[in-house]
């Protein structure tokens, strides 16, 4: 069950990968990187993340690609005109080696059949637990990223607000 | 016999997400699709970052999940406007035509 679970959304979230890349109209793009992230939610909580699945939808697929999409709307953009670098046809057949070769590392060497994921093997990734590690062991990185946020905040409306004469 | 799914696989599939998001990034000219083919390969490893928690069956890989995304809002945010300025001042997306740094 759990395999069929995965099996679906690793080749739902590998299409939308690649249809990220090669679609030509941004919107488009965005969309795909949508189903990416809903896919990559689904695993995670294969893995026992609720939270961070949750958060997932929530913060990527909702907030920040809500941001991408105004923007692509704000900016009428459209299609890319000129083709992409041609010496993709090369590299590509060279990446999926080096893919292979990686995966079949780690396959044989680095994770052996043993280690395996089960739904429900690791159930420590609810919002108390996480609440409870970032509030303690992790409490000065958390305070740390306040000030990264109000920082792109401030830089944001900075760049974004018209010049006044 | 198949009710379990290696590890290995998760961390297979973030590497196509990786690899994808580089190859999105190296050979695509539209600046905003750049953009999102980094958030590619930032929710790639995070994919890693979550697995190999649940392999050590301890919490720190959820959180720096959680950084990651901070830190993906943060640029989006930051990278977007730069994007609108870029585009107020040359009326154009693709990144061959911002070059003016290179001479």
């Amino acid at each position: 069950m759990d395999v069929i679970l995965f099996l679906i959304f690793a080749v739902v979230a590998v299409v939308c990968a690649i249809n990220v890349v090669v679609q030509t109209h941004p919107i488009s793009s965005a969309l795909s990187l949508v189903g990416v992230m809903g896919s990559l939610a689904v695993l995670y909580l294969l893995l026992g993340a609720e939270f961070i699945a949750a958060a997932q939808v929530i913060v990527y697929a909702g907030a920040i690609m809500v941001l991408f999409v105004f923007v692509i709307m704000l900016l009428n953009a459209g299609a890319e005109t000129k083709k992409g670098r041609s010496y993709l046809i090369p590299g590509a057949p060279l990446l999926i080696v080096f893919l292979g070769l990686m995966a079949y590392y780690v396959q044989r060497y680095l994770f052996p059949e043993s280690a395996v994921v089960r739904f429900g093997g690791f159930t420590g990734g609810g919002p108390k637990d996480i609440g409870n590690a970032l509030f303690t062991t992790y409490l000065l990185p958390f305070e740390v990223t306040s000030i990264l946020i109000l920082v792109a905040i401030i830089g944001a409306v900075v760049l974004a607000r018209k010049e006044i004469e | 016999m198949m009710n379990a799914v290696p590890i290995s696989w998760f961390l297979t599939l973030s590497a196509i997400l990786f690899a994808l998001g580089v190859a999105g990034f190296l050979f695509r000219r539209n600046i905003i699709t750049v953009f999102m083919s980094i958030e590619l390969m930032l929710n790639a490893v995070n994919l890693s970052f979550v697995t190999f928690s649940y392999q050590h069956k301890e919490v720190s890989g959820h959180l720096f999940t959680f950084f990651v995304m901070v830190v993906a809002a943060a640029e989006a945010a930051v990278g977007l406007a730069i994007i609108l300025t870029v585009f107020k001042g040359r009326s154009t997306l693709n990144i061959d035509d911002v070059n003016s740094m290179k001479h």
